[in-house]
């Protein structure tokens, strides 16, 4: 809305509303780091429960797993997902296409008890052996339909008018795709991924129906422990994972910057 | 010219969506109408294809609606679901009232902060759901930090329980859902040029009248998108209920999570699904109507 | 792919046949008539302007030359071949899109160069070519700029250039000039004009500004409804409009209503509604007695005086007795209104020859309206 000045009302609202969402996080943090076993009491720096974490076999495990499902699911949901954003965006009205903006939309808001519940009854009918496999689909169906999403806004607000260009100048449509609308939708894609990676290493109710005994996920783990209580050691994981999540942010945004100012100076012959 | 391609594009996400998205939900119908049995899997009849006919007609001649009797009967299923809108519609409520004027100041912004202020509400997003719950669990523990602060401000005299409460609930769910209600609300709001907002001053209108006049009926699909988005999955909310609210009322992903984890009675968790899916159907196809147009322009 | 855009000398030999004929053409929207059986021969070397308003289907037409549609019906027959149904990048034929449509991951010198790489060229004939397109539309030191870098002006040359590159033998221009202000899109007008004459190369461009299809054609197509209503050269289409819709759409118009009284070689006599006559002058086709007419008549053509024309001089002039209703000073030129005795009225400008005027009329005064029967268009009813 820009010129419009900022009452008092709008500034408070603002700093409420940001301390509200970072405060708990910050408090998490440095709670990971206090050397004392009782969260009540300040035990001065510590690193002593990312130790804890690192030798804790059956927490490393959970997190590896988790690790490779997102990796093998945010892949399959971007390429799936994109696809899936191409015949919406750029389809035209065809046959199926109400059931099937509906079966993308739909799992967006979908409680997850009923994705994950409907997920697991398919596998067992399907006397599909529960693990790795099974959270992965189930979490290839959840996150391609975000991807598709961001995918597809992308694409909407693309000017048409650029691939009938590339086209008039002698690309085939496929070529007008990969050598114009690619390269211009990849920040969609690549947020796309970004955005089913962490959705599926976030996942906790989806992954308990469709994983099987002896493949929990870090969400799995880190809730079993949470209901017996806080443990100092979930402060730490919480933490690298932040860590994690942030630094990935990062490198993303200093990528697409990158990418830009490449651009910017390079002869593009 | 290009939509023969992007047809084509479309077959693999349909197939997938249909084998992992539609084909599960006939068997969550087909299980709710079962009997639980002590086996594996926990239910009969079973079906088996290669049986032939009449061993299919006699599975479905076993079905039965005695489960949806069943949810009908002991108030502990409907209670939770009454439970389950109840703490929904409130939590939206308030989601609505926290967030608008966040989002309100946020389209006020200048434009270059304006994009600054959107990554610090949607960094929480991409920070676990999990994690962000469990932080809120180490400050109100019963020696967690607000106690503390309590304590130390001589504002209470002995630890107040904070946990296992509804308050907590709410809470924890307002911390989770607030970046859903606001960044509708934001994309909405930030289209709306402040010239409209001028124009009704000039004609006489006070800048709070002119916000009623204009603003809040021009931010209503925002509204619209933000409701829907924070509601429908609160409804069937797991998580935090489980971990913040107290144990003597559930939810209805509560109850269908305890049905089918703990009393592995996979045909009544079924029969709560399809009731929970019902019951969910008018807000998802209004979902889905939102977010059509809204992806899709007039087309 | 070869270079297929490279115009050929047996093309320039056989340039008496045209270059592009359009064929009965007929594209349907659901049920809208787009095009409605719509036949135009373009010569090679031309500069065409399709004119019309909003909705008339001039661009569904333009975007059935390059092939992002396809005809319904009728054929597109470019250098004799049929190219109706070949897809966009394999037709000899380029477009310079409305809002330039430039890549906007690509430097100006790869936009350029995109289409060039396509056609298979060899590295030092695309950067030959790139170096010749930037000379041609003047934007040497900007090469290596990205679109968003650029004023709006330079934009629309490095659209033309990415354009001209491939040496089409068609050029397509959809509203080239629409995103530029006025002064720009004037000098704008006069470089296409000598970008055109220099290269040889055909142009049609789309067009609702009839200014802009004045200034840079050398023959218009004026479009009504998905139909040709008349196609001519500029000077042709305002003084010799053939229809009423194609009178009122091109400049402004008086239209007097009226039937034919008498008809002889030189003079045909029409009674308008207000039952007074008008000496006219005959059109090319005959028409018949009492059939019904309109006569046009611009508003430049008709002079007002204080009293009218001098005797001698008046003798067949058309003159009408009215009052200045309204008028509008326009700097080079003033614009009157004028309320006829007998009900009707007309409209006249008179170019303000001198800084003071001396034949100033004000509102309210009592003028006599003259005009010329040459200066009238008999136009059907």
């Amino acid at each position: 809305m820009g010129r419009v000045r900022l009452s008092r009302f709008n500034i408070a609202s603002l700093a409420f509303g940001l301390a509200f969402l970072y405060l708990p996080i910050v408090i998490l943090v440095i709670y990971s780091f206090n050397g004392s076993r009782l969260v009540t009491v300040w035990g001065g720096w510590s690193t002593r429960w990312y130790a804890e974490f690192f030798n804790d076999q059956a927490m490393l495990a959970a997190a590896w797993m988790s690790f490779r499902v997102a990796l093998a699911s945010a892949t399959a949901a971007t390429v799936i997902g994109t696809l899936a954003a191409v015949a919406l965006a750029r389809g035209g009205h065809f046959r199926g296409r109400t059931l099937f903006s509906g079966m993308l939309y739909a799992p967006l808001v979908m409680p997850e008890v009923i994705t994950g519940l409907s997920l697991l009854l398919l596998f067992v009918a399907l006397n599909a052996e529960r693990g790795f496999w099974t959270v992965t689909i189930a979490h290839t169906t959840l996150t391609m339909c975000f991807v598709a999403v961001v995918v597809q806004s992308r694409l909407g607000a693309l000017d048409r008018s650029l691939e009938e260009a590339a086209m008039d100048l002698g690309c085939t449509p496929l070529r007008a795709f990969v050598a114009v609308t690619l390269p211009l939708i990849a920040p969609a894609i690549a947020a796309g991924w970004m955005l089913a990676f962490t959705l599926s290493l976030d996942d906790l109710v989806i992954a308990s129906f469709t994983t099987g005994p002896g493949s929990a996920t870090l969400p799995i783990r880190i809730y079993s422990e949470v209901r017996l209580g806080v443990k100092p050691e979930i402060n730490a994981i919480c933490t690298l994972i932040i860590a994690a999540v942030t630094l990935l942010i990062i490198v993303a945004s200093l990528a697409s910057k990158l990418s830009n100012a490449r651009a910017d100076s390079a002869a593009p012959m | 010219m290009f939509t023969r391609p992007a047809r084509l594009a479309s077959i693999a996400p349909l197939l997938w969506m249909l084998l992992f998205f539609l084909v599960p939900f006939g068997f969550v119908v087909k299980i709710s109408l079962s009997q639980a049995a002590i086996a594996q899997p926990p239910y009969l009849p079973l079906f088996d294809l290669g049986a032939g006919w009449e061993a299919l007609q006699a599975a479905f001649a076993a079905l039965s609606l005695d489960n949806f009797k069943l949810l009908f009967a002991d108030d502990l299923y409907w209670r939770s679901y009454l439970r389950s809108l109840a703490v929904a519609a409130a939590a939206t409520a308030l989601l609505l009232m926290i967030g608008y004027p966040i989002a309100y100041a946020m389209a006020r912004l200048p434009r270059r902060w304006q994009a600054l202020a959107m990554m610090l509400v949607i960094i929480p997003f991409w920070t676990s759901f999990l994690i962000r719950i469990y932080a809120w669990i180490n400050i109100l523990q019963h020696d967690g930090l607000l106690n503390q602060i309590l304590l130390g401000l001589h504002l209470v005299s002995a630890p107040v329980v904070w946990l296992s409460t509804d308050s907590a609930m709410m809470l924890g769910l307002v911390y989770s859902y607030l970046p859903f209600m606001i960044l509708p609300l934001y994309a909405t709001l930030s289209k709306i040029p402040p010239s409209l907002l001028e124009a009704a001053q000039d004609l006489g209108a006070s800048p709070r009248r002119a916000f009623w006049l204009v603003t809040w009926p021009l931010s209503l699909p925002g509204i619209g998108a933000g409701v829907l988005l924070c509601f429908i999955p609160i409804v069937g909310e797991f998580v935090i209920p489980d971990l913040l609210a107290g144990s003597d009322s559930m939810m209805i992903g509560q109850t269908l999570w305890l049905e089918f984890f703990t009393n592995k009675d996979w045909p009544v968790a079924s029969a709560l699904a399809v009731l929970l899916l019902a019951l969910l159907l008018l807000p998802l196809l209004a979902y889905e109507r939102l977010q059509r147009r809204q992806l899709e322009g007039g087309r | 792919m070869t270079d297929h855009h490279a115009t050929t000398d047996a093309a320039l030999a056989a340039s008496q046949a045209p270059l592009l004929r359009i064929e009965a053409v007929e594209k349907k929207f659901g049920g809208f008539k787009a095009v409605d059986g719509l036949s135009l021969d373009i010569k090679a070397g031309e500069f065409f302007a399709l004119l019309g308003p909003s909705g008339c289907g001039k661009t569904t037409l333009l975007r059935m030359l390059a092939g992002f549609e396809t005809p319904d019906r009728g054929r597109i027959l470019l250098d004799g071949e049929d190219v109706a149904s070949v897809l966009p990048h394999r037709r000899p034929v380029n477009m310079m899109f409305q809002n330039y449509a430039l890549f906007p991951h690509l430097t100006v010198k790869a936009n350029i160069a995109f289409g060039l790489k396509r056609a298979g060229l060899k590295r030092a004939e695309v950067k030959a070519r790139i170096a010749e397109m930037l000379a041609l539309v003047r934007l040497e030191g900007l090469a290596h700029r990205r679109p968003d870098q650029l004023s709006g002006g330079q934009q629309q040359r490095v659209a033309l250039a990415r354009a001209l590159a491939l040496r089409p033998k068609l050029l397509l221009l959809d509203e080239p000039l629409a995103a530029l202000d006025k002064k720009l899109r004037e000098s704008t007008q006069r470089e296409l004009i000598e970008l055109q004459r220099r290269l040889g190369t055909t142009f049609v461009i789309v067009t609702h500004d009839q200014d802009e299809a004045m200034t840079v054609a050398d023959r218009i197509g004026v479009m009504s409804a998905g139909r040709l209503e008349q196609v001519a050269a500029p000077r042709q289409l305002y003084e010799a409009p053939a229809s009423r819709w194609v009178a009122e759409f091109v400049g402004d118009v008086n239209i007097l209503d009226g039937t034919v009284a008498e008809q002889d070689p030189h003079r045909l006599t029409v009674t308008t509604q207000d039952a007074a006559t008008l000496s006219v002058a005959p059109p090319r086709q005959k028409v018949d007695i009492n059939s019904a007419v309109s006569v046009a008549i611009r508003p430049e053509k008709i002079r007002l005086s204080r009293r009218g024309p001098v005797a001698d001089a008046a003798a067949g002039l058309n003159r009408r007795d009215g009052v200045v209703s309204d008028l509008s000073y326009l700097g080079g030129l003033t614009s009157y209104t004028v309320k006829l005795d007998a009900g009707a009225t007309l409209r006249a400008t008179l170019a303000n020859v001198a800084r003071v005027e001396v034949d100033d009329f004000s509102r309210g005064q009592h003028v006599v309206a003259w005009f010329s029967p040459d200066d009238c268009v008999v136009l059907p009813r």
